[in-house]
């Protein structure tokens, strides 16, 4: 465990080094901007929340997250640096966990600077600021699930090409297990509780519930359990392919 | 210091290390020489816990890799093969990361880094990111990091590989100087390296080893340990030359005009050659006593001859 803090400052600082988190930065808060304010219709609702600022998230992580996590493994068996790492005196729980963590601050920070909107709400009008925080933890707990699930595909693919596009794969079945096209197309001739069941997987029926500002610990709980697991996953997968 | 016992990788039906059982001492600077593929790396990759052995194992100052990963793996420093390093750091941060992955922090880091650029020569380089260094300064980088926390085993794989004469040099140095405290394992296909810094010499081919000594010993398996080379401008008796006592054979040069008489195992030739040059009246300019030659060892061993 010594050893988590080391990893974690190391990756972040090398985010920083690269244009990669800036760009991620950048890229997540002009998007995010955009589907709100255009495509969400912001002032048209005429609603002091930020609704249609959250409501996209799911959609504008399942493009950029794998973008951010495909390096996580993937360089360093690209580079050889793996055979560095992993014999130094580092347990690969501190290892994968410590990379995690720095992807998913980074992810963060990006959250954070939205903050403007918060404010432009409040300014505008006097919105459930608890049900705004409340939904940004949910925000950032997907991203945190999106960024667990990009970990392991960057694990298993050398390339960080077929890593992002395996990310992208993985979570849109994530994502799209619960949106309503998908469950009505299957609704003819899927029982109810198989519905029921895909229904609760998906990411989007969990984030909506919490972004809604529905508190039911088992929401959250839910995405802990997701990145849990899937950092899991990634252990076995880099035991696995650190050597080839 | 460093116990092998049965070693043994295998890749999807191919044996890459076959069975290795091995002693290291303490203070001993040991070459492994092979051809390409004959499971150096692996054996390496191996010791230093990158890579399960499918079955045997190794111990580390009493440490078992299997078992006691992380404690064996603080007891060693590694240069990988082609020395890969996070190429987007700055050789101090490097430097320092490595540290702190050892448990180094505050003053006590400071020192241990500062030490390492010392030791290596990089003070100039410090600022700089790795990926701008050249092949010779990087190497130093990697040898930096695995002497690090002063480790009482030391992992080199190919460690003057790819380096211009004058910092091969410098690293064998380096490696003699660090050996006299340390048990040092390198690997190498350059031969002449081996006689020069190891006190023993492993030659291991499709993962078994063939022979395993110092490397005075491995040369006087070679035919020509005990044979002398004469070289004159006029022609010499051939004849009287291929009869002296524990001559074994003649070979003649071709392009440089010398001729190379081969001793019978365990005879000496040198003083019965040198009197009938002298009886002879023979103008030489050249007469030269052979230690053997570690390549043709090298060469018989692994095409899989027996010496």
């Amino acid at each position: 465990m010594k050893q988590l803090p080391v990893i974690f400052k190391r990756e972040l600082a090398s985010y920083f080094s690269s244009p990669l988190a800036y760009v991620f930065i950048e890229i997540f808060l002009v998007l995010s901007g955009v589907f709100t304010f255009y495509l969400g219709g912001f002032y048209e609702r005429n609603q002091a929340d930020l609704a249609p600022f959250f409501g996209v998230h799911p959609w504008l992580y399942l493009i950029l997250i794998p973008a951010l996590a495909m390096r996580l493994w993937a360089e360093e068996r690209k580079s050889g640096s793996i055979e560095l790492l992993m014999t130094l005196p580092v347990s690969c729980f501190d290892a994968v966990v410590g990379k995690f963590l720095a992807a998913w601050v980074v992810a963060g920070i990006s959250l954070v600077l939205t903050l403007p909107m918060v404010i432009t709400v409040n300014y505008l009008g006097d919105p459930d600021n608890g049900a705004i925080l409340t939904a940004y933890l949910g925000s950032w707990l997907l991203a945190g699930a999106y960024l667990a699930i990009g970990s392991c595909m960057s694990a298993l693919a050398k390339s960080q090409v077929i890593a992002l596009i395996l990310a992208l794969v993985v979570c849109f079945l994530f994502v799209a297990c619960g949106f309503p096209p998908v469950l009505d197309a299957l609704n003819p001739w899927a029982p109810q509780w198989l519905l029921d069941l895909l229904a609760s997987l998906s990411f989007l029926t969990r984030f909506d519930a919490i972004s809604n500002g529905m508190i039911d610990l088992r929401d959250p709980l839910y995405f802990v359990s997701v990145i849990v697991a899937w950092l899991a996953a990634t252990v076995v997968a880099v035991n696995l392919k650190k050597a080839e | 210091m460093i116990e092998i016992s049965k070693l043994t990788k295998i890749f999807s039906g191919h044996i890459a290390v076959d069975d290795l059982s091995l002693h290291i001492g303490p203070g001993e600077i040991l070459g492994v020489l092979g051809p390409n593929g004959a499971g150096k790396s692996t054996t390496m990759k191996m010791l230093t816990g990158f890579l399960a052995p499918t079955s045997g194992t190794a111990s580390i100052l009493g440490f078992d890799i299997r078992k006691q990963r992380l404690l064996a793996q603080r007891q060693m420093g590694y240069l990988p093969e082609g020395t890969p390093c996070y190429d987007d750091m700055r050789v101090q941060s490097f430097l320092e990361f490595i540290a702190s992955i050892r448990g180094y922090r505050g003053a006590e880091r400071r020192e241990r880094v500062a030490r390492a650029i010392d030791l290596l020569e990089l003070g100039g380089v410090c600022g700089q990111p790795i990926e701008t260094l050249s092949k010779g300064f990087t190497r130093r980088v990697g040898l930096a990091q695995a002497i690090l926390h002063d480790p009482k085993v030391l992992i080199l794989d190919e460690p003057t590989d790819g380096l211009d004469p004058n910092q091969k040099h410098q690293v064998r140095e380096l490696i003699q100087g660090l050996g006299q405290d340390k048990t040092v394992i390198i690997s190498t296909h350059i031969l002449e390296e081996v006689s020069a810094i190891c006190k023993r010499a492993l030659i291991i081919s499709n993962g078994r080893v063939l022979a395993d000594g110092p490397p005075a010993e491995l040369q006087s398996r070679s035919r020509y340990h005990q044979a002398v080379t004469v070289q004159a401008d006029e022609p010499l008796d051939l004849l009287a030359l291929a009869v002296l006592p524990g001559v074994a054979g003649v070979e003649e040069n071709k392009e440089e005009q010398s001729l190379t008489l081969l001793a019978r195992p365990g005879a000496v030739i040198f003083p019965q050659v040198s009197a009938l040059v002298a009886a002879r009246g023979w103008r030489l300019n050249r007469l030269d006593l052979e230690q053997g030659r570690l390549d043709e060892v090298f060469q018989r061993l692994t095409r899989g001859e027996t010496a």
